[in-house]
């Protein structure tokens, strides 16, 4: 059996990691060094050999599956103190070279977890109200030329409204951003979401993460409840809390 | 979808609350976490990874959801 690997958290959360079941149904387990633990559950081999693994992320489903099974295990932990996310789909021969690893990673786990020490990360999303008509435009009347006209200085008009509904959107967003980033303790820019994966209305402007001390998670989140309070011409969504993911994706251990 | 109401609108999704949008979990799963190179996933380059998942995305969500029938305004 193969090793999947979920996290590195303190030998403390090895209660916790009593949780969800692991990808495929079976048990999560830790596997120590110290007082950092490894969280894993077995796998089977021929199921992620690395061909099988490539085309398991190549089929949604499946990705998915493996997704959201991998968050679980995650934020279950996360639920109990500080934890470090592992990149989707890590996995080891067997449980020995996780241990390996952990041995002689010992330094760098324990210097990341205590970077991030006791905080989350909350997700900010801002998106530009989309301000295109909801119907089609106004067909030209056969009237003749004046009418024609007014319907391309209509069209006009609603593409400036547009795009003008574009611009302060991004300023705004630049605002809010510099807000939230001074009340957090760092900020990571995720890539604007394509509508076609979100299903979301108006333009991503903003796909922001923003790392915050426990403590201070309910100042932070009215911080941005007001800002959708205040902002109109926009649409804030905040997710959270999560495991610190966004902030320990620099890190090559 | 509120989106036709110019109120102000924040959805405070606690994360066990609802389920999580499967792009925000992507965002995160695949160019988040920490990275360790594995026994297995040695030979995929992260960045193939991602490109490679979105693209799966992607495609699927367009196999699946005509543009005709895609819930989406406009």
């Amino acid at each position: 059996m193969s090793c999947y690997l979920y996290a590195v958290a303190p030998a403390a959360a090895r209660a916790a990691a009593d949780g969800p079941r692991g990808v495929g149904g079976a048990a999560v387990t830790t596997v120590r060094e110290r007082d950092l633990v490894a969280v894993v559950s077995e796998v089977p081999d021929e199921e992620f050999s690395e061909e099988a693994l490539r085309q398991r992320l190549e089929d949604l489903e499946r990705l998915e599956e493996v997704a959201r099974t991998h968050h679980g295990v995650v934020d279950a932990l996360a639920a109990h103190g500080p934890v470090l996310p592992l990149r989707l789909a890590t996995v080891y021969h067997d449980p020995a070279r996780v241990r390996e690893v952990l041995q002689e990673r010992y330094e760098e786990f324990a210097g990341v977890l205590a970077s991030i020490g006791d905080r989350v990360e909350w997700g900010v999303k801002i998106y530009a109200r989309d301000t295109a008509p909801t119907g089609p435009p106004p067909a030209p009347s056969p009237a003749g030329a004046r009418s024609g006209r007014a319907y391309l200085e209509q069209r006009l008009r609603l593409r400036r409204e547009r795009e003008d509904g574009r611009r302060s959107a991004l300023e705004l967003c630049r605002r809010a951003d510099a807000e939230l980033s001074a009340a957090a303790d760092r900020v990571a820019h995720h890539r604007p979401q394509d509508p076609r994966l979100s299903g979301e209305d108006g333009e991503n402007v903003l796909n922001a993460a923003y790392l915050v001390r426990r403590d201070r998670a309910e100042r932070f989140t009215a911080l941005v409840r007001g800002l959708a309070a205040r902002e109109r011409g926009v649409r804030v969504e905040l997710t959270g809390p999560w495991a610190p993911y966004s902030f320990t994706a620099g890190q090559t251990v | 979808v509120t989106a036709a109401d110019p109120g102000p609108e924040v959805r405070p999704a606690a994360v066990a609350a609802r389920e999580i949008a499967l792009v925000d979990l992507l965002d995160r799963l695949l160019a988040g976490g920490v990275v360790v190179t594995g026994d297995i996933t040695l030979s995929i380059a992260d960045v193939d990874l991602v490109r490679i998942s979105l693209n799966a995305v992607i495609t699927s969500v367009e196999a699946a959801v005509p543009a005709a029938a895609g819930g989406r305004r406009r």
